[in-house]
């Protein structure tokens, strides 16, 4: 028998985190916006029991919003961040690993508590994570990662389990999966989930009793593994080592249209910086930078233009001012006058570990850029990012992301801690 | 086969101070605190002794200056400690967060001030407490 995993995950958890700290949005209507406040992308429960779909345009809306008194709120992704960092602390004493599958979702290696009434134990589980943070979860228990997520799927939708569905009694297992829709299984697609309608297979249960091969032809090996992993066969473990990053991208849209180049570098420059910090981080360095810039793709009546251009790291660096001037000279290469630019952004491919990397015959030491760096990082982690820049950054970021309703940082910012009245 | 050929070099060019030495060599004597160094005090994490379940809110008013929490304060708040009669709490009292002393009286709970002319709150359905203060920081202007 295999180990068992669990999958926790919080709920509306975005509109969770917001309720923490503002008893105001409890028990009303909240969507939470995308980046540049663009569409929903987190919905209370009532605002779901209102229509409102992920992904609806905030512009389409408005109506609804006024006659439910919706409360809009921006992203706070550094709130979400912190409280996911708390949510993880409160689940460690009840695994034995952890992995993070997204920022509100984390698969558990529960080896060595298999003795125990697992169910008990993730509702202390719970407990604990509501207790701590005000989030409330729900969690699903299986033997393999795919039957874990539709477990948690389960325990969301069906009261009966109370947030906590354990699937791996195979009676259970054959109950739940035949009444699980099989376009909701995690990693069927829809163009898949198609196919397989077609062939007459509509649930997680008929999915489960399609022959292996038939399952590779549909939807190649990605698809057989998914039938072996229904079956209780685990095709991969709880993955314990963050794998190493080939690529990496900063990129964001504009809060208003750049027109100039100097507000571009401006922008490409915050990236860049972004980009370093986050290879040093990891201890990586970076081989080709592509920068790139274009207009708003959904206003096809004003003049489009996109400039990409991409240029190679030699020697290989995580050096901010060196990203920094290698996206200077890509932009300046496709930077076209008389558009109104919308979103821009930097990508980082070839990514090896810093010590791994190749050397150049003629590089110096870059002791001293190394040392730069570092006091870069340590002045912005300790004193608030940005507040050590570049000069083509600038302090003035008219180019910022749109985010007007957007809460305090509540749990990381000195300034901005809830008041309490006394 | 290239002959090696040797240049004048102006006088200006040549470093006038040439390092000797590139490493710093200790003469004396080495440290006698050497082996009893220790960590820089880190208030933060003193007064912090649960950070994952702990919140920091500033105190705004006069009601529990009786027992030293004044207004402008920053307070520490743990959600993990059980919440017992005796305790400073945060409470959301009609979701709005208030800072008083959780008492037991008359087979009751109570949130309780510290200070004259702030009534007493019965805990009731209305009142969540929210979490047990754990420490007070303020700086001296």
């Amino acid at each position: 028998m295999s180990t068992p995993i669990a999958l926790i995950d919080c709920n509306n958890y975005y509109v969770s985190c917001e309720r923490a700290f503002d008893a105001s949005l409890v028990g009303v209507p909240v969507i939470v916006l995308s980046n540049n406040d663009g569409c929903a992308i987190a919905r209370s429960a009532e605002a779901k029991a209102l229509g409102i779909k992920m992904g609806d345009p905030i512009h389409h809306l408005r109506d609804k919003v006024r006659a439910h008194g919706i409360r809009v709120l921006s992203s706070n992704y550094t709130l979400y961040g912190d409280m996911q960092r708390r949510v993880i602390a409160a689940c460690e004493a009840f695994a034995r690993d952890h992995e993070i599958y997204s920022i509100d979702e984390t698969f558990l290696d529960l080896a060595g508590f298999e003795d125990r009434d697992l169910v008990a134990h993730a509702r202390a589980m719970r407990k604990q994570v509501q207790r701590w943070t005000t989030i409330p979860t729900c969690v699903g228990i299986a033997e393999t990662k795919t039957l874990a997520k539709l477990a948690n799927a389960a325990a969301k939708k069906q009261s009966c389990f109370d947030g906590v569905a354990d699937l791996r009694d195979e009676d259970v297992r054959r109950d739940v999966m035949q009444a699980f829709p099989v376009g909701d299984v995690w990693g069927v697609g829809g163009a898949t989930a198609r196919k397989l309608t077609d062939l007459g297979i509509t649930t997680a249960g008929m999915l489960c009793d399609m022959p292996m091969k038939q399952a590779r032809a549909v939807g190649t090996v990605v698809l057989e593994r998914l039938v072996a992993e229904l079956r209780n066969v685990p095709s991969a473990a709880v993955e314990m080592v963050e794998p190493q990053r080939k690529g990496m991208a900063v990129t964001r849209s504009f809060g208003t249209p750049v027109t100039t180049f100097d507000r571009l570098m401006g922008a490409l420059t915050e990236y860049a910086m972004r980009a370093g910090e986050k290879l040093r981080s990891h201890g990586l360095v970076a081989a080709r930078l592509t920068a790139f810039f274009h207009t708003n793709r959904h206003k096809p009546d004003r003049p489009q233009y996109a400039g990409s251009r991409t240029v190679t790291l030699h020697p290989m660096t995580n050096d901010s001012l060196e990203l920094i001037a290698a996206a200077r000279r890509a932009a300046e290469r496709v930077w076209r006058d008389g558009y109104a630019y919308t979103k821009a952004g930097i990508m980082l491919d070839d990514l090896v570990a810093a010590d791994m990397r190749p050397r150049t015959l003629f590089e110096d030491d870059g002791d001293k850029r190394a040392r730069l760096m570092g006091a870069l990082d340590e002045i912005n982690g300790r004193f608030g990012r940005w507040t050590a820049v570049t000069a083509s950054q600038g302090f003035k970021r008219e180019w910022k992301l749109r985010s007007e309703m957007r809460s305090p940082s509540w749990t990381t910012s000195i300034s901005e801690v809830p008041t309490v009245r006394a | 086969m290239a002959a090696l050929r040797l240049h004048e070099i102006p006088f200006e060019l040549v470093p006038r101070e040439v390092p000797l030495l590139l490493v710093h060599t200790p003469a004396g004597f080495p440290s006698p605190a050497q082996d009893d160094m220790q960590e820089p005090i880190d208030l933060g994490a003193w007064l912090v002794e649960h950070p994952a379940a702990s919140y920091v809110m500033r105190v705004d008013g006069h009601s529990m200056s009786g027992c030293g929490i004044n207004d402008g304060d920053l307070i520490v708040v743990n959600r993990a400690k059980e919440p017992r009669a005796g305790a400073v709490v945060v409470a959301l009292v009609h979701g709005d967060r208030t800072l008083k002393r959780l008492r037991y009286m008359d087979k009751r709970h109570w949130l309780v001030p510290e200070a004259e002319g702030f009534p007493h709150i019965l805990v009731d359905e209305n009142v969540e407490i929210w979490g047990v203060v754990v420490g007070v920081a303020r700086k001296m202007p």
